[in-house]
């Protein structure tokens, strides 16, 4: 009160000390607060930090490679970049974004509409599945919103041709087909994880440590040869566009191990163009499509006629009028003209009906069933191929004489294209049956013999007449090779009726003398060009047997048809000749 | 007068010449250094928050530096000018005022600016000193404590520029502006009893204030009293913060190396929030220095004011130190959940704002009455 009555007032003491009091109130309240939050509730905090910046993430791992026998790549998985951008930052800088488009090969209008299109979100893609070094280049510009991320990419570099063995993968990399279904987890490996530190936007910023190392996955190598491949699908397709057919399908076989060379489809896509597959052209015909194999079954009827020892080859039978009934509806079988009386060989080299559904009748119905089951029809090939079907064989006991008669000569069954191949195999390889496989087999394994060697043998040397003169199938035959083989033609059934389309097929084996390869061609529905398997599928397998006996070095059988075709390469020269001298 | 006179007198001979030089430059050392120190942290931190950005950098260390020159030049003006300007300077103030309600640019919301070409100008700034300097004035050669004739006058000086200030709208600063002209009168010797009577009747009509709230600022004290209400809007930035502050703990993460605010978890982290980031990367050590620091600049921001001579330097000092306080108080208070979310910069450390400036040229009145008493005694 003293102060107040001087001239010059002055602040009361008692304030001033409230004031520092205050001060020093106010700083200890503070500091308490900053005890309560660093050291006493530290531990909360700091979980609520890392609970908002650490993150496990996975670590993709690299894709194993399939490889054809010789090691060339089927499908490959490379690493990529793509490049991802926060388009709330990125519009902030348009003046960078062309920078960005010239660095990407886009186009730097589209990609400025692009970012103010999605403005107001956090995340697009602006272009995946870049090289990595364009990738660090754009890292290196540090344009803001703009980061990278690391992904794989499958690569078939065999492209349409090997599509249906191979299969292919999913965005994540997971199999979807074919082989990559099958070995999905052989081929996968397993993903890794690692820890990392992640900004607001969820971009990681710096890995801290690796929990699980990525394990990659294993290569696969497969029986295909990447050469016989491409030729059996490039004849193919030529045939195919030929006859305008609605697909087809080549199937070869190493007869001594089983391993399968080749399998090619048409129509076929490119897997390395996502957008363009279509279910139709991804579907491996060969392994998933059962079709009535016609004529290429009557060598089986023969087989199991001659395993039961009531035929030799050259036992008789009378095809004349060239037809017949049978059963209460009258079932007419008939051939294309009156063979007259013609022995067993004769019978698989004419193609007759009515002989082999004779024979067939003759047999009891469980000595032809036996062998087509013994030599692989009606049950799936235990390859492991995703989608395989068993083909269809009813039970013998179901069979009555219209179809035991109809059995023989190849309707009322159902087989693939790689059944057909097993049994053709068969009878190359002395009447064994073997496994067929997709992978590559270090030795071949042991076949079980099924029928005698004997009966192979047989039928192979009826087989050999069906591509010689008179035959059905001489449109088969390999300059230098002896082929042995059967053509077929059969009428397709739509609905439980048979219509006037046509499946043509040409199974066959080379060099008869000790087969190497046995080949399947199958035409579905050839729309030009005629309709027979000895005009439509016959020349496919001259050319792609011709061309893989060359490939894989196998030693000529028959040297004499071989000068034969080279004089008559010759033959202009030589019938100028001829007519100039007197003989 | 005398006795002060002796005591500096009494000095060892070292310092002598050093309060030669710092009476002719008008500066108080202490107070310098202090000033000096916190802005040597605050670029530092800022350099981290920033993200090292180093063009942002550049503009700080520019308006830090102008301020200081602001702050030496007003140090050379005496008192007793300021005094005698003193009602000029407040009617200009008030005339701007007017004039940005009229013609302002607006910038987030608010009309704050005035455009004069070349720079915008917030006349809000100059309020912050215009009015303590304006209650001071009145009240100075009056006998203290003040009549209720003369509090009720000194109120209307304040009540008219904060009601201005509060319809820009502009909250924070007509309440930091409200709380300076009180200070003034709290100085002043008003009776305690009036003082905790006005507390209770505010307190009371709390209710009504809430009423012509603006709904942001409704938003603002809902999320303090419950930050978990609206974790992903309103109250992101306190829960945020806290994270960044607790999780430094007693050492800190480090210079350069805090997560929370670095990975773009911590909203405005080099303006309002940058304590979250130091408490981050400094941890409680750091948070203790920073305080012990500004406790340094309060305490002797105080003891200039006790020993200023003539009631308008008193008051004026005092009022300004206070204000100080509240701006230190308020920003670490809200950063670290004690307070609502209010938009104050704290002080020397933020990025930016014309604030800087003000605070510099309210720390040189401080030094200028200060360091020319005895001019004014002899």
């Amino acid at each position: 009160m003293t102060d107040d009555k001087k001239k010059q007032p002055s602040i009361k003491t008692s304030r001033c000390l409230f004031i520092a009091f205050g001060f020093t109130l106010g700083a200890a309240l503070l500091m308490w607060r900053a005890v309560d939050l660093q050291l006493l509730n530290n531990e909360f905090y700091q979980g609520q930090g890392n609970a908002r910046y650490l993150r496990v993430v996975d670590i993709a791992a690299h894709r194993g490679m399939i490889t054809d026998r010789h090691g060339e790549p089927l499908a490959i998985s490379t690493p990529v970049s793509a490049i991802w951008a926060n388009p709330q930052e990125l519009v902030k800088v348009p003046e960078r974004i062309a920078e960005l488009a010239q660095v990407l090969d886009l186009n730097a209008g589209d990609l400025l509409s692009q970012v103010n299109k999605n403005a107001a979100r956090e995340f697009i893609y602006i272009k995946r599945r870049i090289e990595p070094s364009v990738a660090e280049q754009v890292k290196r510009m540090k344009i803001p919103g703009v980061a990278a991320q690391r992904e794989y990419r499958r690569y078939y570099p065999e492209g349409e041709t090997s599509v249906h063995v191979s299969g292919f993968t999913d965005v994540d990399d997971v199999g979807q087909e074919g082989i990559e279904l099958a070995y999905d987890e052989w081929l996968r490996g397993s993903k890794g994880r690692k820890r990392v530190i992640k900004d607001r936007l969820g971009r990681i910023v710096e890995s801290v440590e690796r929990i699980r190392e990525p394990v990659a996955g294993k290569n696969l190598t497969l029986s295909i040869d990447k050469r016989l491949q491409y030729l059996a699908y490039r004849e193919l397709k030529t045939a195919v566009i030929k006859h305008r057919a609605q697909s087809g399908s080549v199937v070869i076989l190493d007869a001594k191990s089983g391993e399968i060379l080749a399998m090619v489809n048409e129509p076929a896509s490119n897997p390395n163009k996502r957008v363009t597959l279509r279910a139709d052209s991804i579907r491996n015909r060969a392994v998933t499509d059962a079709i009535e194999p016609g004529s290429t079954i009557k060598p089986f009827t023969v087989a199991a006629a001659l395993e039961s020892g009531k035929y030799t080859p050259s036992s008789e039978i009378d095809t004349s009028p060239g037809w017949y009934t049978i059963g209460r509806k009258r079932h007419v079988i008939s051939d294309i003209k009156n063979y007259g009386r013609i022995d067993v060989g004769e019978v698989i080299r004419k193609s007759s009906n009515v002989g082999v559904s004779k024979i067939a009748l003759s047999l009891e119905p469980e000595q032809m069933r036996q062998v087509f089951s013994a030599v692989g029809f009606g049950e799936i090939t235990d390859t492991g191929f995703p989608g395989e079907s068993p083909g269809l064989l009813s039970g013998a006991w179901s069979w009555h004489d219209v179809e035991r008669a109809t059995l023989a000569y190849g309707y009322g069954l159902s087989v693939t294209a790689l059944q057909l191949a097993r049994a053709y195999a068969v009878l190359a390889d002395g009447g064994r049956i073997k496994p067929v496989s997709f992978l590559r087999l270090e030795q071949p394994p042991h076949g079980e013999q099924v029928l005698s060697e004997q009966t192979a043998r047989q039928v192979r040397v009826m087989l050999e007449k069906v591509v010689g003169p008179g035959g059905t199938g001489t449109r088969a035959r390999v300059p230098g090779y002896r082929v042995a083989g059967k053509t077929g033609t059969a009428r397709k059934s739509v609905q439980g009726g048979y219509v006037e389309q046509y499946v043509s097929l040409f199974a066959g084996m080379a060099p008869a003398s000790d087969p190497r390869l046995v080949m399947v061609v199958i035409i579905n529905e050839p729309g030009a060009g005629g309709y027979f398997g000895g005009v439509v599928a016959a020349p496919v397998f001259s050319h792609v047997m011709g061309g893989a006996l060359r490939m894989l070095d196998v030693a000529p059988d028959d040297l004499a048809s071989l000068a034969a075709a080279s004089q008559a390469g010759s033959s202009i020269d030589g019938g100028a000749a001829s007519r100039r001298s007197p003989m | 007068m005398i006795d002060l006179q002796g005591r500096g007198d009494s000095r060892i001979d070292g310092g002598v010449k050093h309060r030669e030089y710092a009476r002719k430059l008008h500066l108080d050392w202490p107070l310098v250094a202090g000033l000096l120190v916190l802005s040597a942290v605050g670029l530092l931190i800022l350099y981290s928050a920033s993200g090292q950005n180093e063009a942002l950098m550049q503009r700080q260390l520019i308006r830090i530096g102008l301020a200081f020159a602001v702050m030496v030049v007003v140090a050379q003006i005496s008192p007793y000018f300021l005094e005698r300007w003193t009602p000029w300077l407040f009617c200009i103030g008030l005339l701007l005022l007017l004039t940005v309600l009229v013609a302002g640019d607006v910038g987030k919301g608010a009309q704050r600016w005035l455009d004069l070409g070349l720079f915008r100008f917030q006349p809000s700034e100059l309020m912050k000193i215009a009015v303590p300097m304006m209650v001071a004035w009145y009240l100075a050669d009056t006998p203290l404590p003040p009549s209720l004739k003369r509090l009720f006058v000194a109120m209307v000086i304040v009540v008219v520029p904060v009601v201005l200030i509060a319809t820009q709208p502009d909250l924070g600063t007509s309440l930091l502006i409200a709380a300076s002209g009180l200070f003034v009168l709290f100085l002043a010797g008003v009776r305690w009893r009036l003082i905790i009577g006005t507390t209770v009747t505010l307190a009371a009509s709390a209710p009504a204030l809430w009423a012509v709230m603006h709904d942001y600022q409704r938003a603002r004290v809902r999320t303090f009293l419950d930050p978990e209400r609206d974790p992903l809007g309103a109250g992101y930035h306190i829960i945020q913060s806290k994270i960044a502050i607790g999780s430094g703990g007693v050492y800190g993460k480090g210079w350069l190396n805090g997560t929370q605010s670095h990975l773009d978890f911590l909203p405005e982290r080099s303006t309002d929030f940058i304590f979250a980031v130091f408490s981050e990367e400094f941890g409680l050590i750091g948070v203790c220095l920073l305080l012990l620091l500004y406790l340094f600049i309060l305490i002797r921001g105080l003891y200039i004011a006790t020993q200023a001579q003539g009631a308008f330097g008193r008051l004026l000092a005092g009022s300004l130190i206070l204000t100080f306080f509240v701006y230190v108080f308020v920003n670490i208070g809200m950063v670290s959940g004690l307070l609502p979310v209010v938009g104050l910069p704290l002080p020397l450390i933020s990025y930016g704002g014309t604030s800087i400036v003000t605070l510099m040229a309210s720390f040189g009145i401080l030094m200028s009455i200060h360091t020319h008493r005895k001019l004014m005694s002899q």
